[in-house]
């Protein structure tokens, strides 16, 4: 088994200032990560250069397709690198709207991406898309609303449905229940677990929650000043962390 | 029958940067073997390093020095050494964990909590639901309970739900942190049967028990850390 994703001393700075440095990993198929630290540390900055949406300034992010072959984000072409983002890859925002088409309905948000993918029958496009937004708990009779109309929890389970509706194999989530209520994030937090186990699918999760953390991840990284500073399975980090640092972020939680 | 675990010069502090980079001793160079179908104690204090041995055998706890080497199909893998996604696939196939404590997740339901760990191994939902009930039984929780989440159980509730969980899959290795702590007496022989069955079935138990009747039952020698 080869890793899903590789990340190779990525750095990006904006000028002189540092979004992230020098970060190295493997992701294996079916792993969650969590990316955690306080505002600033870079962690969005990292997010958008392993997804591809920002261009690293050094370092390398291999991807394994899923043809087998292994293939850095900078040295594929513009089309291979749009289908691997319409299909295997998902992308949740912090903020629906910039993952969501506002101007059509729900249903056509969840079609619209499987259109993407060559699927043309109507009547196909139509009952997918009813089944994925059940699978994230949207009544039926809410299909043809605009997200507009939707609450802010109901916007981020839109999303999710419409990034899996094509099935990827690794998803990316920036802090995916940042500005919910509590009692939102908890249902949230809920469907994303149970999916992310159900689908087997792999996730890097961005977050400065650690009980988000807790429950979706089984590996997590800390990073400070754009650097990792630690990282190990999401229990050690939490249980037994060792860079003072680290254990600032963990005594300042209540309980995790 | 031969040893599955093998804990080598294992030696563990604690640093606490928050508190004037304080170090708190809990071991130096421990030996331990632990055989397939055997059930050893981890005897000492309140505060003696009982819990975290086990929580290092476990990964959760990371060691300063030595070995704590664990067998399973794929031959022997050093758990201190060990990558984090092999150290994941060891707690899906190999080391079980028991405490007092249910990490509560909303919405689960008490038999799904308990069904997890064997669906985790392919296991088909309709079977591991089954034994998930079996379980809930033996450990009395009431029918009317098991599709309810454990967020609203009393205490000694979530207690059996999570030790019905801890016992559901088979594990070659099992690590026991104080299972039967606030238990009345019919559930403690519950908990005490399920053990003896994990033993019956060559696991490798390491266990505390507060009680020392309880640990004269279910054990058959010591390792004494004071
Ligand atoms: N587009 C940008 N231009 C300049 N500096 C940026 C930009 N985006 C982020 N930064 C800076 O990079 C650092 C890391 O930011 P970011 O990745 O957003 O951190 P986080 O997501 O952890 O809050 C911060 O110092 C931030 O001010
Ligand atoms: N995560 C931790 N961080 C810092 N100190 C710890 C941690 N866990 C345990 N300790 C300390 O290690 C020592 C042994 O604790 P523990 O293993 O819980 O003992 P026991 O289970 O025998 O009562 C105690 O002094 C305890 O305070
Ligand atoms: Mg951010
Ligand atoms: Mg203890």
């Amino acid at each position: 088994m080869t890793a899903l994703l590789s990340a190779q001393s990525v750095s990006k700075s904006y000028g002189a200032r540092a979004g992230c440095m020098d970060v190295c990993f493997d992701l294996w198929p079916g792993e969650v990560l969590a990316i955690v630290g306080e505002s600033g540390s870079g962690k969005t900055t990292l997010l958008r250069c392993l997804s591809g949406h920002l261009p690293a300034s050094s370092g390398k992010v291999h991807y394994s397709m899923r043809d087998g072959r292994h293939v850095a984000l900078d040295e594929m072409s513009e089309a291979e690198r749009r289908l691997l983002m319409r299909t295997d890859w998902g992308f949740v925002h912090q903020d629906a709207r910039d993952g969501l088409r506002m101007g059509v309905s729900a249903g056509a948000n969840v079609g619209e991406r499987m259109m993407a993918v060559g699927e043309r029958h109507y009547g196909h496009i139509r009952a997918t898309a009813t089944d994925w937004l059940e699978r994230v708990e949207i009544p039926e009779d809410r299909i043809d609303d605009s997200p507009w109309s939707y609450s802010g929890g109901m916007r981020q389970r839109l999303q999710i449905a419409r990034n899996l509706v094509t099935s990827p194999r690794l998803v990316f989530m920036d802090e995916p229940t940042g500005g919910l209520d509590v009692s939102v994030q908890a249902r949230l937090l809920d469907l994303i677990r149970g999916l992310v186990k159900r689908l087997d699918l792999a996730a890097i999760v961005v977050t400065h929650d650690l009980a988000v953390a807790r429950l979706l991840s089984s590996r997590m990284m800390v990073m400070q000043q754009g650097r990792v500073i630690e990282q190990g399975l999401t229990d050690q980090i939490l249980e037994d962390p060792q860079a003072p640092y680290t254990q600032l972020l963990v005594s300042s939680v209540l309980q995790v | 029958m031969s040893a599955v675990l093998k804990i080598e010069n294992l030696s563990k502090s604690f640093v606490l940067h928050q508190q004037a980079g304080v170090r708190i001793p809990v071991f130096d160079c421990l030996n331990a073997e632990v055989e397939a179908g055997e059930a050893v104690a981890v005897t000492g204090p309140s505060g003696r390093g009982k819990s975290s041995l086990l929580k290092l055998v476990y990964g959760t706890y990371r060691a300063n020095a030595g070995a704590i080497n664990v067998l399973s199909n794929v031959g022997w893998t050093d758990v201190v050494t060990a990558a984090p996604r092999d150290v994941i696939e060891l707690r899906r196939d190999v080391i079980g964990y028991v405490t007092q404590f249910l990490r509560v997740i909303p919405r689960v339901p008490a038999e799904m909590v308990v069904a997890e760990p064997m669906m985790d191994r392919g296991i088909v939902q309709e079977q591991a639901l089954e034994r998930a009930r079996t379980l809930l039984e033996r450990l009395n929780i009431p029918e009317r309970l098991w599709h309810l989440s454990p967020m609203t159980f009393s205490g000694g509730e979530q207690q059996r739900v999570n030790i019905a969980r801890g016992f559901a899959a088979h594990f070659p290795i099992l690590l026991l942190d104080e299972p039967t702590a606030s238990l009345d007496t019919d559930n403690r022989n519950r908990v005490l049967e399920l053990v003896a069955e994990a033993r019956g079935q060559g696991s490798a138990i390491l266990a505390v028990f507060h009680d020392e009747a309880e640990r004269r039952i279910a054990c058959s020698r010591s390792i004494g850390l004071d």
